[in-house]
């Protein structure tokens, strides 16, 4: 199941392989830099709002890559499954990625 | 009068279920995904749409007649992302999908509507809904742009891995609609079971989004589903839109080139538009003679009717661009800038969309709030969204800017002080909502932050057929009003402004309680006519500018000039911009305290709304006049 979700998101072409070797940490959605793509592991929000996000698609295994950030700083884009939803740091600090590097 | 903005449907009467036939279908789908615009398409209907998620807040009914089936109920629902209600917009549709909303007949067949450009991730909307067991018709909206982006997907094998029908659809179009009738016209005899025979159709775990995903993605490999190239346009645009500097610069331009153009093309075609009835009314009063009809029927109805029907062309590009800014899907990037201003006075950035819808009119704006998950935050955000200068405030403002300031360039032809002065006008009422939702979050609806989950639209040209019925809706409503209310209050006003016969203006009726209130405005610069104006424009704002072309017209001292005229002879400087300031802030308007009322569901929240922002505009425009008849000369 994992690498069925690995492989359909972002609309990768079936077949094609990732290099899985590449160390990855832990971190938090909010330290990560632009331009980067994190696997989500797990989420910390209240009830409601952690439901809310998942059925948007944050849910363990899915890849949220970082897109922008608003003029000010903050929210910031995300994209997840082709679309884009914007998110304040406060909400991307409670969900945890590990880093996921394509050598 | 709460429905001055919204759409016409119809009443159901709720039967109760029979198995096996179909009386009510309902539209489910994410935000989003093209639900109004397909109602639309079916009803012939004309329910807003836009492009961007939540337009649509609440349950819309109307008859299946776009494709001959006027005997079916077609309910039209808010977007959701599962069958859990973590807003009031999507506690609606749960409730009807469910048979729980009283009114709202519970449907027994339902169209699934998802976008085919992100059909794997919406496909987990699918599970949840799939599982409610009613006979389902899966449309893949959008599919003309998927295919054109190089997307595929094999229907057919989507149909058996779900167990029910699928087709690919363009609602904007109108394309492949004539599967919907298929559809309906199966599902009605009963011998045909709810799903085909020997399919078998696995579900993952309910109530768990990991377990939907993975039967969604699972469902998307097997299906082939390819998913488009992303849109290369969006990203790109939103480069510079969303840029650091660029971003809020261009916000700032687009803002400053409005306004011009409300002036430099709006002004010359309204009064174009005002010589052109002026010129109607005379001729029919020659036809009519020098008597009292000609008197009530000219100086008292045509009057003040027309003194407010000349605004219609600025009105109409104000709306113009407000659609253009609703279907371009800028609006959600516009929220995205202004999160950080929101939240440092307690708002969430999400509140941002309502309160920018509010420039048109504050009643759909305040339906929009359902939106906000947070309640505090949605009350602190209906409480403020009158504040926003709404388009009914145009007539008193351009009647009054272009009869007491001068049009003198400020940056060039570019920008005007009348630009400038009406723009003030629009950053007063902003800074007063903003202080305001500071004040109520910081006492009353003190609440914790709660987060901004915004999904962002891609880019869509605005089609000119949605935009120019925009502006036919607008443009009715406006007429309507002016056909209504506004010709009821002249009427009236005439009347009570020629008894007791032969009595002039100051000893009429309506004279007597003009000056009976008139020490209460005297220091904030208004005559009593003005009082008057104040009184009947409670109603609506722009009744004032009725009032006061038929008070005017009944006074023989300014009864040979136009209103403009009639206006520079009576009231100060001070006393115009008072007025101007007393509109910014006041509440006058009975739809927004109705449509308030039915929100907060208490009469307390509207009472105190209405105090407030009559007490605040009071107190402005005393400050206004006292200034401008001390300071400048």
């Amino acid at each position: 199941m994992v690498a069925i979700a690995l492989l359909s998101d972002f609309g990768v072409e079936d077949g094609e392989e990732f290099d899985l070797s590449g160390a990855w940490k832990l971190r938090l959605l909010s330290e990560l830099p632009i331009g980067t793509v994190g696997v989500v592991e797990s989420l910390d929000l209240p009830g409601e709002i952690q439901h809310h996000l998942m059925h948007m698609g944050f849910v363990p295994e899915a890849r949220v890559m970082v897109v922008r950030r608003a003029p000010a700083g903050d929210p910031t884009v995300y994209s997840i499954d082709g679309f884009e939803v914007a998110l304040r740091r406060d909400t991307a600090k409670a969900i945890r990625v590990r880093d996921y590097e394509k050598q | 009068m709460s429905d001055c903005c919204s759409t016409a449907t119809i009443d159901v009467p709720i039967e109760p279920r029979v198995a096996g036939k179909i009386r009510t279908v309902a539209l489910v789908g994410p935000p989003n995904s093209g639900k109004s615009t397909l109602f639309n398409r079916l009803t012939g209907l004309r329910q807003k749409v836009a492009n961007y998620p939540g337009v649509t807040v609440e349950q819309r009914v109307g008859r299946l007649n776009g494709i001959g089936r006027g005997d079916l109920t077609l309910i039209d629902l808010p977007g959701i992302y599962g069958l859990d209600s973590y807003s009031e917009d999507a506690r609606v549709a749960v409730e009807v999908l469910h048979g729980e909303m009283p009114g709202t007949p519970a449907p027994d067949a339902i169209l699934l509507v998802l976008d085919s450009l992100q059909l794997r991730r919406q496909l987990m909307l699918a599970a949840p809904v799939l599982a409610l067991g009613l006979p389902t018709l899966l449309l893949l909206n959008m599919s003309d742009l998927m295919e054109a982006r190089g997307g595929r997907v094999d229907t057919l094998a989507l149909a058996q891995e779900l167990g029910v029908p699928v087709a690919k659809i363009s609602a904007t179009r109108g394309a492949g609609l004539d599967a919907i009738t298929h559809f309906l016209n199966r599902k009605a005899e009963p011998e045909q079971p709810a799903v085909a025979a020997g399919s078998k159709i696995e579900l993952p775990v309910m109530g768990n989004p990991r377990s939907y995903r993975q039967w969604a993605t699972g469902i998307s490999t097997r299906t082939k589903y390819k998913a488009p190239i992303s849109n290369e346009w969006t990203k790109r645009i939103d480069g510079v839109l969303l840029h650091k500097v660029w971003g809020p610069l261009i916000f700032l331009v687009v803002v400053f080139a409005v306004f011009q153009v409300v002036f430099s093309i709006g002004q010359p075609l309204s009064d174009g538009f005002g010589e052109v009835l002026n010129g109607a009314g005379g001729r029919i009063g020659a036809l009519i003679g020098h008597n009292w009809v000609e008197s009530l029927l000219i100086d008292g109805v045509w009057r003040g009717v027309a003194s407010v029907l000349v605004f219609l062309p600025q009105i109409l590009l104000l709306f113009l661009f407000i659609g253009v800014l609703e279907d371009s899907g800028y609006l959600a990037r516009a929220a995205l800038i202004a999160d950080r201003v929101m939240r440092s006075i307690g708002l969430n950035g999400k509140a941002f969309i309502p309160l920018l819808s509010a420039y048109a009119c504050a009643v759909p704006a305040i339906m929009a709030t359902r939106t906000i998950e947070n309640k505090r935050d949605r009350f602190a955000t209906i409480l403020v969204a009158p504040f926003m200068t709404c388009s009914a405030r145009l007539p008193i403002y351009m009647l009054m800017i272009a009869a007491f300031i001068p049009n003198k360039p400020i940056l060039g032809d570019l920008f005007g002080l009348r630009a400038a002065v009406m723009l003030s006008l629009y950053l007063l009422g902003f800074v007063a909502a903003l202080a305001t939702a500071r004040l109520l979050k910081s006492s009353i609806l003190k609440a914790s932050s709660a987060p901004f989950i915004l999904e962002l639209p891609q880019y869509r040209f605005p089609t000119v057929r949605s935009l120019s019925l925009r502006l036919v809706d607008r443009g009715k409503v406006f007429l309507r009003q002016a056909g209504t209310v506004i010709l009821m209050v002249t009427l009236v006003l005439w009347v009570l402004s020629h008894v007791p016969f032969h009595a002039d203006l100051a000893r009429s009726v309506i004279g007597r309680v003009g000056q009976f209130i008139e020490p209460v405005i005297k220091p904030l610069g208004f005559n009593w006519k003005i009082g008057i104006g104040l009184l009947t424009s409670v109603m609506a704002r722009e009744v004032i500018v009725g009032t006061l072309g038929t008070l005017y017209g009944a006074d023989p001292a300014t009864q040979s000039l136009g209103l403009q005229a009639a206006l520079r002879h009576d009231l100060t400087l001070g006393g115009a911009m008072a007025l101007v300031v007393f509109f910014a802030f006041a509440m006058q308007c009975t739809s927004t305290i109705a449509i308030v009322r039915r929100e907060t569901n208490s009469w307390r929240w509207p009472a105190l709304q209405f105090a407030y922002m009559s007490a605040l505009a009071y107190v402005a425009a005393l400050a206004t006049n006292q200034v401008i008849v001390h300071f400048v000369r």
